[in-house]
């Protein structure tokens, strides 16, 4: 028992299964189960902030329209593109790990971290700092002059919240990434030790299917204008 | 074998379709169509979120006890969206600062104020 310990702690990628596990599978399905139900609680978090867009969305359809009309579609439409490539980028990690493929996995966790990077960029230096020139904060600097004003104020507001909590959770992915970057470096995980990467491929595709809900309500809601 | 190892080609289509799907709702969201625009951004929506699941997130090949979880969310976020759409669209809208008289109509789904 002591031995099997030590070697547990000497070489940690081969020593895969933790003490209170039978074998890998139940493992690997505590795991993921485990992934699973904190995504359960997202869902409910960014739930809750989608119940009140449809509320309000529906109350002042007109001046949230108009809203939408002041955002970029263009450039949702290719930060769009950029996240789905992320999580392509991330799948082909999670796959390399599978694998045993410690370059592979290294370079594709690179990748993920370059494309969630560019899209943080364009987000922020791009959009916000536009979007404060334009005088398009509320409560920091609001310019908008034309009908229900405060109701397009109200549409904002739920932009920057929900675009904010958004980039918040890919700031985190981030830094969650550069972690297992270095562990991957390291070379902690191999073909039966990577549970790790698998669950954080949960987390960050999770981000990418919040943004493909967040993209047409909040860009493209007013682009038949 | 503790997992399913899915071949590359299958991320790559999954990949260029969730791109063909993102390339149509964001062409279409520029036609006309009414309160029926936001019924297609969603239908896609969900169709790419389907998509994602399934195989960038294993689903397809996931424990039941997995899947259980996944529904459970999603029929908890089912409860909280119709309760509290229902409660707002079939209900006299009075805010505190209205008189009785001046009480604005139920709000529907698609009318323009």
């Amino acid at each position: 028992m002591i031995a099997s310990r030590r070697k547990y702690k000497l070489h940690n990628s081969q020593a895969v299964i933790a003490e209170q596990f039978d074998d890998r599978t139940q493992q690997h399905e505590a795991a993921s189960l485990g992934m699973w139900i904190f995504l359960a609680t997202e869902v409910m978090f960014f739930g809750a902030l989608f119940t009140g867009y449809t509320v309000y969305r529906n109350l002042y359809t007109t001046a949230f329209e108009a809203g939408s009309h002041l955002l970029n579609a263009r450039i949702g439409a290719f930060n769009t593109a950029v996240l789905i490539g992320s999580s392509l980028t991330m799948a082909l990690a999670v796959h390399a790990a599978q694998t045993g493929m410690r370059k592979r996995l290294m370079a594709f966790l690179a990748s993920t971290m370059v494309l969630g990077g560019l899209f943080l960029y364009i987000k922020f230096a791009l959009e916000w700092v536009h979007d404060y020139r334009d005088g398009m904060i509320p409560g920091l600097h609001f310019t908008y002059s034309g009908p229900h004003a405060s109701h397009v104020a109200m549409f904002l507001c739920f932009y920057f919240i929900m675009t904010g909590v958004h980039a918040l959770h890919m700031i985190v992915g981030e830094g969650v990434m550069t972690v297992l970057l270095i562990m991957a470096w390291r070379g902690e995980f191999s073909r039966e030790s990577h549970n790790h990467i698998e669950m954080f491929g949960l987390y960050w595709h999770f981000i990418d299917i919040i943004w493909i809900f967040l993209f047409p309500l909040l860009y493209l809601l007013g682009a038949h204008y | 074998m503790s997992e399913h190892i899915a071949s590359r080609k299958l991320y790559f289509v999954v990949f260029f379709s969730l791109l063909v799907l993102t390339l149509l709702t964001w062409q279409i969201a520029y036609v006309d169509l009414g309160r029926w625009n936001m019924v297609v951004a969603l239908i896609i929506s969900i169709t790419k979120t389907v998509l994602v699941a399934t195989f960038f997130m294993h689903l397809r090949w996931s424990a039941s006890m997995v899947r259980l979880v996944v529904f459970a969310a999603v029929f908890w976020l089912a409860i909280m969206l119709t309760l509290t759409i229902g409660d707002f669209f079939t209900r006299t809208n009075v805010q505190p600062w209205q008189s009785s008289a001046t009480v604005s109509q139920p709000m529907a789904p698609g009318v323009k104020r």
